[in-house]
């Protein structure tokens, strides 16, 4: 399990087509050693009350098969148990009633390791909770006067407590402190480990020799505060990446390769210019290839924007990614692999990332400057101290009650508080969060780059009016539609969806032309303009309905708009960002999309590489850029901008190359999302702010010797408690 | 003084009853939903007891 999660840590790779391969291929495997059959989860985007959950899990009881079912509203899931059964099987149950669903691949999920993660620090923060509260019991009566042999008993006790919780408890910093040394970093966990480590010996030392002071709820306190906010860091990530990441690859990346007359399913990865791979309708386009055989409508939405499907034929150019829709067709490989175009445009999203991976976030920045900065304090007042009274007592009391002072409770809870009510805020919106920079990056963007198809658009077709078709020939066009899965026949179809189709006889599709029957004597026929007998006067998304002997009616179909389109579009402008519209399409589409809404900036007919170029171009002139796409051809500008949202229903690899993912159909999140990031980085730098001030009140208390385990204690849990309340007004 | 002979024992011990009670919840698996747990009270389906979690 782990080695799977781990190649899903690295983000993306060269080649996502090239990974998935094997990747798949190690799923089935771990299918097929010993996995219970049947476990299928999927992810419930709109769940959100008690009656969902009672919905969800009746209506799933009702298919014979499911043997148990159960919802996590937590996580909007829902984990299925159905032998025999698959995703695509469920998700049309649930549709039903109301709920959208996508699968989700449970062996990707590594629950078990995840929780056992999760648990292991909610234990730790357990163990140290209990530890700190029965230790600042004794602690009160200290503070409180308690004397002599009391105090000493008092101090045993603690102790006798906080020793073994510091142990358990504080593993994980130590350990990632060592880590740090080892690797030559400084970050926050070695002031963290060596506060804890100075705090204990110093609270032995001084017990055993009966002293005033001993910091053994501070040493404890430290490990119950900032665990707390580890915790919430896990959190956060635990629930994107099991979400987000793991939302199945849409496709398998399988090919049907034609050897001396058989049909034989091989990997992508095996095949070889010159073989002969048949394509099915409705199947994706496993290589770059000729078409040897066969005609049929190509989806190319996905890899270039255009909304509306060409018409092949023989001798027509296919490239990976594109989706056969009508008629089955035979394909000659020229390129496979990583010569295919799908590979190229995966090499871009590789060169923009790294670019990303150099943002360093604000917690890094002030961990940075912080380690530093804490440790010369305490060395300066362990020099000062000695050099002034030539003890080592005195000396290292000081040094240690620096550090615990300076230690950052406050800000290990600064960042992870903040980012946990953020996202949590948007995951009830239905916005993933993937990436832990993601929010502070979001906040930075000044310019909104959106696709058209898929994105700002559904990129299905809809029947523009139904006023060019006769009441009389809707029944026909009802029946001529039914009889094909062109997108514009099924446009048509729901169009008409109500009505009696008429009775035809001889109805047969004609892959690349249209749907052609008999219809009381006559020849009818639905299609092409030139396949009919028509003039295409006008461009755009359009079928023609011919009778024989009758002139051919137009019908024309537009792209939907997205749920929430118009509202985010209009929120963006309303908060002063820079609106841009790029699309692959033509432009004619285009147009008719940006004035919709209202989006003066807009361009048509950009290819992949040129939409990454035009982000990177804005990059160059100060932009920050926040890209929304969903297609194969958004990649590489989703992975060069500074920020990037995809919707679930993109494809695998524009959703990898995102950082954040909208769960619903819905695009109202996105404009809320960069308010909300806004208000997180404001909160952040609060939270830092207020955990300085608190830094530079009791700091000089500590380094001239005044400080004692009461101010230690309560400036430690009062900024902690500040800084996380900061953070939940965000909720 | 002699009675912290007593309560210093029955404070820890009490404090450690709650330690257990918190693990044995870690080990019930009652973290793993707790929105979803809190709706499901108002369901009159599993009324009379806590429907069992996955696996």
């Amino acid at each position: 399990m782990t080695d799977l999660s781990a190649s899903h840590d690295a983000r993306l790779s060269a080649c996502p087509a090239c990974d998935a391969a094997p990747l798949a291929q190690r799923w089935a495997e771990a299918g097929s050693r010993g996995q219970a059959p049947g476990d299928l989860i999927l992810s419930l985007p709109t769940a959100h009350c008690a009656a969902c959950i009672t919905d969800v899990e009746r209506a799933l009881m009702a298919v014979p098969e499911v043997r148990s079912a159960r919802v996590n509203l937590t996580l909007r899931r829902v984990a299925v148990d159905a032998p025999g059964l698959t995703a695509g099987d469920l998700i049309p149950v649930l549709d039903r009633i109301g709920f959208e669903a996508h699968e989700l691949d449970p062996q990707a999920l590594s629950s078990t390791a995840a929780d056992r993660q999760g648990r292991d620090i909610l234990m730790r923060i357990g163990v140290s909770g209990f530890a700190m509260m029965n230790i600042m019991m004794l602690s009160v009566a200290v503070w409180s006067g308690a004397e002599a042999a009391t105090r000493d008993m008092f101090h045993w006790i603690s102790g006798a407590i906080a020793l073994p919780t510091v142990v358990f408890a504080g593993k994980p910093f130590f350990s990632a402190a060592w880590r740090g040394l080892k690797a030559g970093r400084m970050g926050m966990d070695l002031p963290i480990a060596l506060a804890i480590i100075l705090a204990s010996a110093i609270s032995i030392y001084e017990t055993l020799q009966s002293g005033r002071h001993a910091y053994f709820d501070a040493a404890v306190m430290l490990c119950f505060f900032l665990l707390i906010g580890r915790y919430l860091d896990y959190r956060t990530r635990a629930v994107a990446r099991s979400a987000a990441e793991e939302l199945t690859a849409l496709e398998v990346p399988r090919a049907t390769l034609l050897q001396d007359g058989d049909e034989v399913a091989v990997p992508v990865a095996d095949l070889r210019p010159g073989d002969l791979i048949l394509i099915r309708p409705g199947a994706r386009v496993a290589a770059d290839g000729v078409i040897e055989r066969g005609d049929s409508d190509i989806d190319r939405s996905a890899l270039t924007g255009e909304s509306i499907p060409v018409p092949a034929a023989p001798g027509a150019a296919l490239s990976a990614g594109e989706v056969n829709l009508t008629g089955p067709i035979v394909l000659r490989v020229t390129a496979a692999g990583r010569d295919s175009s799908l590979a190229r445009l995966t090499a871009l999203v590789a060169a923009a990332e790294s670019a990303r991976g150099r943002y360093t976030s604000v917690a890094d920045r002030m961990s940075r400057a912080y380690a530093p900065v804490v440790h010369i304090l305490a060395f300066a007042s362990l020099g000062f101290w000695l050099w002034k009274t030539g003890e080592a007592r005195p000396a290292l009391n000081i040094a240690a009650a620096v550090l615990i002072i300076t230690c950052p409770c406050a800000l290990g809870l600064a960042v992870p508080a903040v980012v946990t009510a953020a996202s949590g805020r948007l995951f009830r919106r239905g916005l993933l969060i993937k990436d832990g920079t993601a929010l502070e990056r979001m906040a930075e963007i000044d310019t909104v780059v959106f696709d058209k198809t898929g994105t700002l658009t559904m990129g299905t077709p809809q029947l523009q009016s139904l006023r060019p078709l006769p009441v009389e020939m809707r029944p026909l066009a009802a029946a001529l539609a039914g009889g094909s899965s062109h997108p514009l026949s099924r446009a048509l179809a729901a169009a008409l969806d109500g009505g009696t189709p008429a009775a035809v006889e001889d109805l047969r599709e004609v892959p690349g032309h249209g749907v052609e029957a008999r219809w009381n004597g006559l020849r009818v026929r639905l299609g092409r303009a030139d396949w009919v007998g028509a003039e295409a006067d006008a461009p755009g998304a359009a079928t023609w309905l011919w009778v024989e002997g009758r002139p051919a009616i137009r019908l024309d179909f537009d792209d939907r708009l997205r749920e929430g389109a118009e509202a985010a579009v209009l929120a963006i402008r309303r908060s002063g960002r820079r609106l841009l519209l790029l699309s692959g399409d033509h432009e004619r589409s285009v147009v008719d999309t940006a004035a919709r809404l209202g989006i003066d900036d807009w361009r048509a007919g950009v290819t992949p590489t040129e939409k990454a170029a035009i982000v990177n171009e804005l990059t160059a002139g100060g932009a920050r850029v926040l890209m929304v796409g969903d297609g194969l051809n958004d990649t590489g500008a989703l992975a060069a901008a500074h920020a990037s949202i995809s919707p679930a229903s993109a494809l695998d690899a524009a959703r990898v190359a995102s950082d954040m993912v909208l769960l619903g159909g819905d695009l109202t999140p996105v404009a809320e999302a960069l308010d909300v990031a806004g208000r997180s980085r404001k909160r952040i730098h609060e939270n830092f702010a207020m955990s300085v001030a608190y830094n530079i009140v009791a700091v000089p208390f500590a380094m001239a010797g005044m400080a004692s385990p009461l101010l230690a204690a309560v400036a430690m849990s009062a900024s902690s408690i500040c800084v996380t309340l900061n953070a939940l007004r965000l909720r | 003084m002699d009675v912290l002979v007593f309560l210093i024992p029955v404070s820890l011990g009490l404090g450690g009853l709650g330690l257990l009670a918190f693990l044995w919840t870690l080990r019930a698996r009652q973290y793993d939903d707790p929105r979803g747990d809190a709706e499901r009270v108002l369901s009159d389906e599993w009324d009379d007891r806590p429907k069992p979690p996955e696996e």
